[in-house]
């Protein structure tokens, strides 16, 4: 490989690796993006059930103070 | 014309357009356009000039965006602006790696100061550089849009006088392909030309929808975290 072939395929390199480290800043974005979702998931469910567990505490209370 | 242009509104579209573009760009420089006088180097040309016409454009976008924003007050077009000008630093920083590297084989040099066209180039990437740094020294909110849309707009001044700059210069060594007399090169590496920079463009366009779909769906996410939470 001459060295004028070297300079050339080292401009061409530059920018494929430049598109592919964008890629992967993406992909890491996305992939962030994908954890907090399923983590805002998880806090709806937790607050979810929270409610519901309360809603039956306070049912089984009431149950109670009618019996 | 408003289905022709459809998918030049979507990411996933304007990905595919690029993919296909860049390759049909990669196959002409290398097994279509002749080599000239110049020899091999020359190739680099077909990929550096488009590159650094996407980083005027994507800059002259963000301006046009900030603009908008300070203009018609248009939500988002803040957001849009900042994606642009970060697509532009992008594409500016591949144009002064790849003109070095072409700089080198054709001149000997990796960077020469006296060259008006390089200097000026380096002066308008620095420019929008600083962009961001004025931008993360404000806290969120209308202050900071307002100010990095006046920012942006000022820099936008740069980018003729940089364009002419080489034009206007008496001694220069930087190569000038266009003319007033049209483009100086055979009608095939024209055509080569013009292709590697509708793929450039259809790159920076992916690149831009893609950006600012994951800078919009992080909003909404925040949105959505503190009303759910709430």
């Amino acid at each position: 490989m001459s060295s004028t072939e070297k300079y050339v395929a080292a401009a061409y390199l530059v920018v494929f690796v430049m598109i592919l480290l964008y890629v992967v800043i993406i992909a890491a974005k996305l992939t962030r993006l994908d954890r907090e979702v399923g983590e805002l998931a998880d806090d709806v469910r937790a607050q979810r059930q929270g409610e519901a567990a309360g809603d039956a505490a306070a049912g089984v209370a009431d149950a109670g103070a009618d019996g | 014309m408003k289905k022709l242009i459809a998918p030049l509104d979507n990411a996933v579209g304007l990905a595919l357009l690029a993919t296909l573009l860049i390759g049909v760009a990669t196959a002409m420089t290398f097994f279509y356009a002749p080599v000239d006088e110049d020899g091999l180097n020359q190739k680099i040309f077909y990929f550096h000039v488009p590159i650094a016409l996407t980083a005027y454009a994507t800059f002259g976008w963000g301006a046009w965006k900030a603009l908008v924003h300070l203009w018609k007050k248009k939500p988002g077009a803040d957001l849009e602006s900042y994606v642009a000008i970060h697509q532009g630093t992008i594409f500016g920083s591949l144009t002064l790696i790849t003109g070095s590297i072409w700089a080198k084989l054709r001149w000997g040099h990796w960077w020469l100061w006296g060259e008006q066209e390089l200097v000026l180039f380096l002066v308008i990437f620095l420019f929008y550089c600083t962009y961001f740094m004025l931008r993360y020294s404000i806290e969120a909110g209308p202050r900071r849009a307002n100010i990095s849309a006046v920012y942006a707009l000022f820099g936008v001044v740069l980018i003729p006088i940089s364009f002419l700059a080489i034009r206007l210069a008496e001694n220069y060594i930087h190569p000038i392909a266009f003319t007033t007399n049209g483009p100086q090169m055979a009608g095939s590496q024209f055509g080569t030309f013009l292709v590697c920079l509708v793929a450039m463009f259809a790159l920076a366009g992916a690149l831009y929808r893609l950006e600012l779909l994951g800078k919009r769906l992080d909003t909404k996410l925040r949105d959505l975290r503190e009303l759910v939470l709430s």
